[in-house]
């Protein structure tokens, strides 16, 4: 039905067009939008209309509005008075609405103002803040400073209170130390006073008296003089001269000491230039007006001192040019030391890399270097430490390790075994030897035993046969001798047996040289080993044997029978000298 | 330490003679002269009363003894025994005597310092000086004996009076600017004369032989000042010693302080040496100069003692005096320089020293305190300039 819907538009449009004219604009750009869109999107049309019906239906209950078209009237004729109380209660709606919204713009702009208003309020309550803070701040440093004030003021009065009590404290000792003083002097006073009335009521007075014995020389032997004139102007005079004795010596003083320090400080300004000339040829660039300046002055002042230097700086303006001059090059020491204080601050800090860097490279080379040879030594050590936990802990083989170990002394004990060897040989042969004069001496006594026994029947045949007529010279010189020696050894008969021991040795010629020797057991060893060498090389060993065993033989006697070999030699030693002499 | 046996003696009146041959010991009235080595008496003389004062003249040929309560000084001779000269002052009284230089006059002073008297032994002539001051140390006698510089006081004014001993002419008379005078002495070399004030103000002029003001020196206002003033033998030092327990030192050329020494109770310089003497009562003389501190040591008799370094800081004990009194027992009271003018023996009050004195070499100092007796030896390696 797009008449009834045209209708329906023209009927919405209308009322709406009655509205209060401030929200026209606001209402009719809503119309107008809603017309817009109304000329635009047609909603109903002639297929639709139920479902536009039903839709609007929809729409109408949703808003709480009763129905516009009820199924159940039957007639698809919409119900006009239904459908414009819809309308008037959709435009009564759409009033209250526009109301609510008039009403939400007022309110929106109240609150906007509302909030402007609050903006300006608070920057102007900050700024209020602020203003009141910053003179917070100022009155706090107002009061703070008035406190120091306050304090220093505080000290002050102390230390006026103390000024004031050390000048009490002056004060009372001077007054203490004045009346100190008056009581003398009152005292004093009051002596005088009782003097004065001693002295006016004491009629006789004592004089002042001297009683010397005799008059005493004086002291240098001569005589006083009056007082003159003369002598006044003399002692003027003296005074004078002592008094200008006195500043002569000053002055010379002074003057010795005067040149003395000029010498130390021409020395000085010498030293000076020294080291600033030197150091101005190093650093050339910096200083070049200076140095102009110092140059010029240099060449002033060498100049002026070649010239004065004999002279004495005696005048006043000498002494100041001399003064002046130190202070001058003074100054510019210290200002030259001070540029190199700076100089060396400043590339302390860092400025200058380069010279840092150098250094330090050279620094790090060496730093490398050194570790280096740290490492070397540590590898060495640890070389040196597994050889000898090798040595110690592991003997991998007995006979090489014996061996290993043994190595240096290889040699040494190669021979020093061969010369045990030896000597064990001889050992052995000593034994062997020993054992066999031990067998001699044994024989020996064996065989003395029974030589013993032979000579006493010898002798007893001698006896029984001894008669006074001589037979022959040899029986009889033997028998003579015999009875010569058994006459004198008669009484003692121990030496008996000794004679024809004598006889049968002489046979033996070696024996001999053991009966003519008594000999100490001392050179027992000596003889054998002379008599050995010569045995063996002269004789076959065994004949050394006897010798050597007689030798033993009489060794053995020796020391019991020393005494009577010894006695018997000796008587016997004419009478036997040609016998034995010829037996040897 | 050798001891001789005790000898009696009155009035601490025992002195050596100048030459050093006899020994004069006064006993109540009676004067004992004894040989110095062998200490046997050579001399007896009786003065007529007891003996307040006895001095050798500076030959050693004559002591005079002074009797101040019967006003008379009796004069004795060591060679002529029987020579006797007797100085009777009569009824204006005597205070003080003394030889002149020469040894030859004698100078009384009488009582209430109304005048001095000066007594010829040769001329049996008389003098008078008016108007004496009665100070701490009014008389100066030159080292050389030629000049006598006395105090005086006329109107309310302190004046110095240069006289030349020969014939005791007045060379000057001028006055000073000192408030109260408290004393005077020559220096050394006869030039210069140190004058300085009572205690009430620090004030030390030094005028010249001719009268000259050559310089004043104070170094402080309104506090107790001067206690004891001496030259250094060469003249060249002037040492103040003031009631502050320093020590001033003024040089002779600018007559400005060239150095200051402090007293203080605990020494704590690096420098000084402190020596303790065990288990006794030890006292502290300070030498300054010499950097060296050194204790009072044996008792006379007892020489059991031995002296360990104390390690510093070193706490002097001292007694501390009565401020209020007048002429309180503080402040440098005695100093002393050693004959080549190195050291300079300071005391403070305070500390239980009598007297010191230097030997004549310089070379040792010794100190009596009121038990002991201590002989220092100053190591003259370790002088520090």
């Amino acid at each position: 039905m797009p008449e009834s819907s045209l209708e329906v538009k023209d009927i919405q449009s209308s009322p709406a067009e009655c509205r209060t004219p401030p929200l026209r604009q606001f209402s009719q750009s809503s119309l107008a939008v809603h017309r817009n869109s109304y000329m635009f999107s047609t909603f109903c049309t002639e297929h639709n209309v139920q479902e536009c019906l039903s839709h609007i239906n929809q729409e109408v209950s949703s808003l709480g509005l009763p129905p516009v078209w009820t199924e159940s009237a039957g007639s698809s004729e919409l119900n006009v008075v239904a459908v414009l109380n819809c309308m008037y209660d959709l435009v009564q709606l759409h009033r209250r609405g526009v109301r609510n919204l008039e009403n939400m713009e007022v309110e929106q702009l109240r609150a906007s103002s509302n909030v402007d208003f609050l903006q300006l309020t608070s920057t102007r309550l900050k700024e209020q803040l602020e203003l009141s803070k910053r003179e917070n701040t100022g009155l706090l440093e107002k009061e703070r400073q008035l406190q120091q004030k306050v304090k220093s003021l505080q000290n002050c009065l102390k230390n006026e209170k103390e000024e004031v009590q050390k000048l009490q404290n002056i004060i009372a000792s001077r007054a203490s130390q004045y009346n100190h003083e008056m009581k003398r002097k009152e005292r004093e006073f009051n002596k005088l006073k009782e003097r004065l009335n001693q002295l006016l009521v004491d009629k006789k007075e004592k004089k002042q008296a001297i009683d010397v014995l005799n008059r005493i020389g004086r002291a240098d032997g001569k005589r006083s003089l009056w007082k003159t004139e003369k002598t006044e102007a003399r002692h003027e005079g003296e005074m004078y001269k002592t008094l200008l004795s006195d500043y002569d010596t000053r002055q010379r003083e002074l003057v010795l000491e005067n040149a003395e320090l000029r010498k130390v400080l021409q020395q000085m300004k010498k030293d000076i230039m020294s080291i600033l000339g030197s150091r101005k040829t190093t650093s050339k660039a910096d200083k070049h007006e200076d140095g102009c300046i110092q140059a010029d002055s240099e060449e002033e002042e060498e100049v002026f001192d070649s010239s004065k230097e004999s002279v004495e700086l005696y005048c006043v303006h000498a002494r100041e040019k001399l003064t002046n001059s130190i202070r001058l090059q003074w100054r510019r020491l210290k200002s030259h030391v001070e540029r190199l204080d700076s100089q060396a601050s400043v590339s302390q800090i860092g400025d200058s890399k380069n010279t840092d860097a150098v250094p330090r490279e050279i620094h790090m080379e060496e730093m490398d270097r050194l570790k280096l040879e740290i490492q070397q030594c540590k590898d060495f050590i640890q070389t040196q430490q597994q050889l000898l936990q090798q040595q110690l802990s592991s003997p991998c083989d007995e006979e090489t390790a014996s061996l290993l170990s043994d190595c240096y002394m290889l040699q040494e004990k190669d021979r020093l075994r061969e010369e045990w060897k030896t000597l064990e040989e001889q050992r052995k042969n000593f034994e062997r030897e020993r054992r066999n004069f031990t067998e001699a001496a044994i024989r020996l006594s064996h065989e003395r035993k029974a030589f013993e026994e032979d000579r006493a029947t010898w002798l007893k045949h001698q006896f029984l046969n001894l008669s006074p007529f001589s037979e022959s010279k040899k029986l009889m010189s033997k028998s003579k001798s015999a009875f010569l020696i058994s006459a004198e050894t008669e009484p003692s008969t121990a030496l008996t047996p000794e004679k024809p021991i004598t006889c049968p040795h002489e046979t033996v010629s070696p024996a001999h040289k053991c009966v003519r020797l008594a000999s100490p057991p001392a050179t027992e060893l000596r003889r054998t080993h002379c008599l050995a060498p010569d045995d063996s090389s002269t004789k076959p060993k065994t004949k050394s044997e006897p010798a050597e065993d007689s030798d033993v033989f009489c060794n053995r006697n020796a020391p019991g029978q020393n005494k009577r070999w010894n006695s018997s030699r000796e008587q016997s030693s004419r009478s036997f000298a040609w016998e034995e002499n010829s037996s040897i | 330490m050798n001891f001789s046996e005790v000898f009696k003696q009155s009035n601490q009146l025992c002195k050596v003679s100048p030459d050093g041959k006899y020994l004069a010991t006064c006993v109540q009235y009676r004067l004992v002269v004894r040989d110095v080595s062998t200490l046997q008496i050579l001399q007896l003389f009786t003065c007529l009363d007891q003996i307040s004062h006895m001095e050798w003249s500076s030959d050693s040929l004559f002591i005079l003894c002074a009797m101040y309560k019967r006003g008379l000084v009796q004069v004795w001779s060591l060679e002529q025994p029987d020579w006797h000269c007797k100085i009777d002052e009569g009824s204006i009284g005597l205070v003080s005597s003394r030889w002149s230089p020469d040894g030859r006059h004698v100078l009384n002073t009488t009582e209430f310092h109304l005048r001095i008297t000066v007594w010829s032994l040769c001329t049996k002539a008389v003098s008078y000086i008016k108007y004496p001051k009665a100070c701490q140390k009014g008389i100066d006698f030159s080292r050389d004996g030629c000049y006598m510089a006395l105090a005086e006081r006329r109107d309310c004014k302190d004046y110095v009076s240069v006289f030349v001993c020969d014939d005791w002419h007045l060379l000057r008379h001028f006055e000073t600017e000192t408030q109260d005078m408290g004393g005077l002495e020559w220096s050394p070399n006869g030039c210069v004369l140190a004058v300085w004030d009572s205690c009430l103000e620090y004030k030390v002029l030094l005028y010249s032989l001719d009268g000259r003001l050559l310089s004043t020196y104070s170094a402080y206002d309104w506090s107790l000042g001067v206690k004891s003033v001496t030259w250094s033998p060469s003249s060249q030092f002037l040492a103040i010693g003031s009631y502050d327990e320093k020590v001033r030192i003024l040089n002779h050329i600018t007559w400005k302080k060239i150095a200051q020494f402090d007293h203080p109770a605990t020494i704590n310089s690096s420098k000084a040496v402190v020596y303790k003497e065990v288990e006794k009562r030890p006292a502290v003389v300070n030498d300054d100069l010499s950097l060296h501190n050194i204790t009072i040591g044996a008792t006379l008799f007892n020489t059991q003692s031995k002296y360990e370094i104390c390690p510093l800081p070193v706490q002097i004990p001292v007694t501390k005096p009565d401020p209020d009194r007048a002429n309180p027992k503080i402040g440098v009271s005695t100093l002393a320089f050693s004959s080549d003018s190195r050291f300079l023996a300071t005391k403070n009050a305070g500390i239980q020293v009598q007297s010191l004195s230097w030997h004549c070499s310089g070379d040792s100092l010794v100190l009596l305190g009121k038990e002991q007796l201590c002989i220092c030896y100053m190591d003259t390696d370790q002088e520090d300039t």
